[in-house]
């Protein structure tokens, strides 16, 4: 553990509220340039895992560690600018009353970056927004270019992870589609490592290299998104949610009783 | 098969500030005792054309139609009294969310005992009866027990069965479905989609089942509408989804990551401004 070629190493991470157990003590790796999944239902403790990376959560026990240096219990500047996170809500994750360039400008200045203006057109430009959304308000923006300004902004610290939380669940199939795309561009461009966040098996074979499934803040087991598309999985769990993802299948008996409509 | 429903030149408007917004412009469509999806992204008026059906169109908005029939009333025209009576006991509605839907200051029971007593001339013992019944017909369990939860004490699934308890009771003809199973975990939402079909089938209802998930509705229904900027593109057996004629149709199924294949990057939907004319 704690190789160079580790970007996130997790061990034994438990996080506890008042009585409930939100984390039982989750190990991982994430390689510097990999995009890892986590998957899993409400309460399997995936979001839960993100926000204690990024300081959101209270962490009982266990060991997190970013380019092999392991965090305390606070986080300094100097995390945030090598790890940025993206909600999955981007109506509840932008300030309604400020606007985009507010929104950009933020973490430029408690950073104190100096070439504010080029960085702020450069970053919207990225995310395929173009300068005239600089001085827009996000109810100005559909939920699509919302997203895109969230991911701006948490490209614009030029950090090396991020932590993705359900990015597109709250979009249109088509706008997801676009999102994803985004991601994936960026994360080439700039050598970016993702750890991503999903409930969707498919998005998350198609975004990641490999993945853990995840149920009641406890790992089911850990595979490659290759294995899984091939249902080269282990654990009945794993199997259900395949099966789910497949979509609606009318039983025998049911569709016997439906030709009879 | 007996026609239960005729719509014909639907169209809803809200007027704002800023002029008219279209939500739907001139939906037209039957539907008998069958299962019919209505699929489109956020905007296409796949939820207002729902709702305008059910009676629940907000009074700022201008409702329209040639013809909005349901079994021989006509519902533009009909008393708000006949449309009480009509909503709850012969055409029922779904919402997405039963965080949202269901009554938080008034026990699971209660709430299904509400919606029967209010239809029929029933005791409240035999209510309680039937409502037990109805909650054991949903699949719960503990049907005793639940009864006197209260919405917030029970999971998002447990909500949405009680939700489907409370809108059969009172044995509606026609179901509206709006995206009954988005709020869901996957597992959950099949277990749903299973309690549902079962029911519409055994009751024979229609159901207009709404949603974003073209696959997912395909799999559920005879027949989807698919729905864009507030007009139907095309309508289609589910079973021909596969050759679905209309550019949005097929954009919106190829954009949507698959297991087990490999695009990169994902097909993007190339919006023609003509599809909206």
């Amino acid at each position: 553990m704690g190789a160079v070629s580790a970007a996130l190493t997790i061990e034994g991470l438990r996080v506890i509220y008042d009585e409930h157990h939100a984390l039982k003590g989750v190990s991982l790796e994430v390689r510097k340039g990999e995009s890892y999944g986590l998957v899993g239902e409400s309460g399997s403790g995936k979001s839960t895992l993100l926000r204690a990376i990024a300081g959101l959560a209270p962490v009982a026990g266990g060991e997190i560690a970013v380019d092999g240096e392991r965090l305390g219990t606070g986080r300094d500047k100097a995390f945030y600018r090598k790890v940025q996170m993206v909600f999955q809500d981007p109506y509840g994750s932008l300030h309604p009353r400020h606007t985009v360039d507010r929104l950009l400008l933020e973490p430029l200045a408690i950073h104190g970056f100096a070439d504010i203006e080029k960085r702020i057109i450069r970053a919207l430009d990225e995310v395929g927004l173009g300068s005239g959304f600089r001085f827009r308000y996000s109810h100005q923006l559909s939920g699509g270019q919302r997203q895109r300004v969230a991911i701006a902004r948490a490209l614009i610290l030029e950090p090396s992870i991020l932590l993705l939380d359900e990015p597109t669940s709250a979009l249109d199939a088509s706008v997801q589609a676009e999102v994803l795309n985004l991601l994936e561009q960026v994360r080439g461009d700039r050598g970016l490592s993702f750890l991503m966040v999903s409930h969707d098996l498919a998005i998350v074979t198609h975004m990641c290299e490999r993945l853990m499934v995840m149920q009641s803040g406890e790992e089911v087991e850990r595979l490659s998104a290759a294995d899984l598309a091939a249902r080269r999985v282990t654990k009945d769990y794993t199997r259900n949610l395949l099966t789910a993802s497949a979509g609606f299948v009318r039983t025998d008996e049911a569709a016997g009783h439906s030709a009879g409509l | 098969m007996t026609t239960l429903l005729t719509v014909e030149g639907l169209k809803v408007d809200f007027p704002t500030r800023t002029g008219v917004v279209e939500a739907v412009r001139g939906v037209s469509f039957t539907l008998g005792k069958e299962r019919l999806g209505i699929v489109g992204e956020s905007g296409s008026g796949k939820s207002q054309t729902g709702r305008a059906i059910m009676g629940l169109t907000p009074p700022s908005a201008r409702i329209s139609a040639e013809r909005l029939d349901f079994d021989g009333i006509d519902l533009l025209d009909a008393p708000a009294r006949q449309r009480r009576e009509l909503r709850g006991k012969r055409i029922a509605m779904i919402l997405q969310d039963p965080k949202y839907s269901l009554n938080p200051v008034m026990s699971i029971g209660r709430q299904i005992v509400e919606t029967l007593r209010t239809h029929e001339k029933v005791s409240a013992a035999e209510a309680r009866d039937r409502a037990l019944g109805m909650l054991e017909a949903v699949q719960i369990r503990e049907a005793g027990r639940v009864f006197d939860l209260h919405p917030h004490e029970v999971s998002g699934g447990m909500g949405q069965r009680a939700m489907i308890a409370m809108m059969l009771i009172a044995g509606p003809e026609l179901l509206i479905a709006d995206e009954p199973t988005s709020a869901l975990d996957v597992t959950v939402q099949l277990d749903i989609l299973r309690i549902l079909d079962r029911l519409v089938i055994d009751r024979g209802m229609g159901l207009i089942f709404i949603s974003h998930d073209l696959r997912l509705v395909s799999s559920f229904c005879n027949r989807v509408i698919v729905m864009y900027a507030g007009r139907i593109v095309e309508e289609l057996p589910a079973s021909e989804l596969a050759h679905a004629e209309h550019p949005y149709t097929r954009g919106l199924l190829n954009c949507m990551p698959k297991i087990g294949e490999n695009r990169h990057p994902l097909p993007m939907l190339d919006r023609k401004p003509e599809w909206a004319l």
